[in-house]
């Protein structure tokens, strides 16, 4: 039930966004985070945009992935 | 790079990778432990992932109490039941309930027998639904966590703002810090660990799983759902257990930040208040629910809507209340896989996609007992009962 999917906000309108998870469009809420825009990516959970995803925090775990594994040069 | 992360953090060599540091470090450990993920999402996660076919003898997973569904008590399905009998309410909810047995009927069968029951995917389809119908009354059967709990304060806040007078929330949410903090107190727990939730946390942080080093030295990570999170996530646990230097760490840091989602987290404060809560299966434990507060209550359906409810019973025998606590596996119920089963559940566990009853059933667990004793008698019959 705490199921939380990662979308790409690619509209604002308001407190509205419409929200992209591999090609599927859904307008979502955005009330619950400050700051919102276009092109971020946020956890969407029953129809509100609970969390923003943090690209640099994500690249930095796969880059410590990457060391741990000595895959980095690939 | 598709920056959804969800193809990068699948990556199978990676995945190879962590598998070996897992086996390595149980080995060093060198004796059994147990770890726990607290939620039902990571549950359905890790079975789909396949983590525990590569799972070091010594290390063993157990499913916590993370399913809001499974410890939804009885006496709320009852009443759900109820209000959805009554000719002006219309009962909303999120599709996961609609299966679960009350005492003596379930939203479904009540929903077959013509009640106006609706599945929403989202608390502002409910509102939706009672600005459609307003000389009806909206029940919306609000049953989650930390996660859910803010969608449902902002349906309120929005139903006053728009002066929405008759959309009403049935509250059975609950909090993972309490329950946790119940479970680790419990004398015959036998948990190493705890892979807490990631989406919670996205909302409450990190710091109120502090408590859990701090007091009881448990070892943490809060992780993501991802092949890899997990992976990595176990890798991490074992090691803390290894360096017996448990603390909290962070592994889906994309997603959660030390202090959550300060605005969620203030709706919640807003809309409701805590209290002492039933889990079912478990008990009371003390300020792990939340109540609509005063300033909201002619949005309760708990005290603004009277209805008589059935006495309430519990399913004789089902174990989901010691499933959930990791003191039994769904392999120990009876009738696990037998009279319990997906289409017929009997217990909360089975009903949910996020039970341990339900993910074992599905996702292959019970080839390795029940199921493969069927393929044993078979083969045992034709060697009989050949020429």
């Amino acid at each position: 039930m705490c199921l939380g999917v990662p979308v790409k906000i690619v509209q604002i309108k308001g407190n509205e966004g419409i929200a992209e998870f591999k090609g599927v469009k859904k307008k979502i809420n955005l009330e619950l985070l400050e700051n919102v825009k276009k092109g971020d990516y946020v956890i969407l959970h029953a129809g509100f945009a609970i969390q923003k995803m943090e690209p640099k925090e994500a690249l930095e775990t796969l880059k410590l992935f990457e060391e741990l594994s000595g895959f980095g040069n690939e | 790079m598709n920056r959804n992360f969800q193809d990068e953090f699948s990556n199978s060599k990676i995945t190879q990778m962590l598998a070996e540091k897992i086996r390595d470090t149980a080995r060093k450990i060198k004796k059994n432990v147990a770890l726990m993920e607290v939620c039902g999402t990571h549950t359905v996660a890790i079975f789909r992932s396949g983590i525990k076919s590569i799972l070091p003898e010594n290390v063993r997973l157990i499913s916590g109490p993370g399913c809001p569904v499974c410890v939804t008590p009885n006496n709320y399905l009852d009443r759900a039941i109820a209000l959805s009998r009554s000719e002006d309410i219309i009962v909303c909810t999120f599709g996961d309930m609609m299966k679960v047995p009350g005492s003596s009927s379930s939203l479904e069968k009540e929903k077959t027998a013509g009640e106006d029951i609706r599945i929403v995917y989202s608390t502002l389809d409910a509102l939706k639904i009672a600005q459609q119908n307003p000389d009806k009354k909206i029940v919306f059967l609000g049953v989650g966590f930390e996660t859910t709990a803010p969608t449902v304060a902002f349906a309120l806040k929005e139903a006053r703002k728009e002066k929405i007078r008759n959309f009403y929330v049935l509250s059975a949410h609950k909090l993972v810090p309490p329950a946790l903090k119940f479970l680790a107190e419990s004398k015959d727990l036998k948990v190493d660990g705890f892979i807490c939730p990631g989406h919670v946390s996205t909302i409450i942080g990190t710091k109120p799983y502090e408590f859990l080093v701090r007091e009881f030295e448990f070892p943490c990570v809060i992780s993501g759902f991802e092949p890899l999170d997990l992976f990595q996530s176990l890798y991490i646990l074992l090691s803390q257990i290894q360096k017996k230097k448990p603390e909290i760490s962070n592994q889906y840091l994309r997603a959660v930040k030390a202090n959550g989602n300060l605005k969620a987290l203030g709706l919640m404060d807003e809309v409701f208040e805590k209290e002492d809560s039933l889990w079912r299966g478990i008990g009371t434990i003390p300020l792990s629910g939340l109540k609509i507060g005063d300033d909201y209550k002619e949005f309760d359906a708990l005290t603004q809507i009277n209805v008589q409810v059935e006495k309430s019973r519990e399913p004789k025998g089902c174990l989901c209340g010691l499933v959930i606590q990791g003191k039994k596996t769904p392999l120990d119920c009876p009738f696990f896989a037998r009279k319990c089963n997906p289409r017929n559940p009997i217990g909360p566990c089975m009903v949910s996609s996020e039970g341990s009853c339900q993910a074992y059933y599905k996702y292959g667990q019970v080839k390795d007992s029940r199921r493969s004793y069927g393929s044993v008698y078979r083969t045992l019959a034709c060697v009989i009962l050949a020429p």
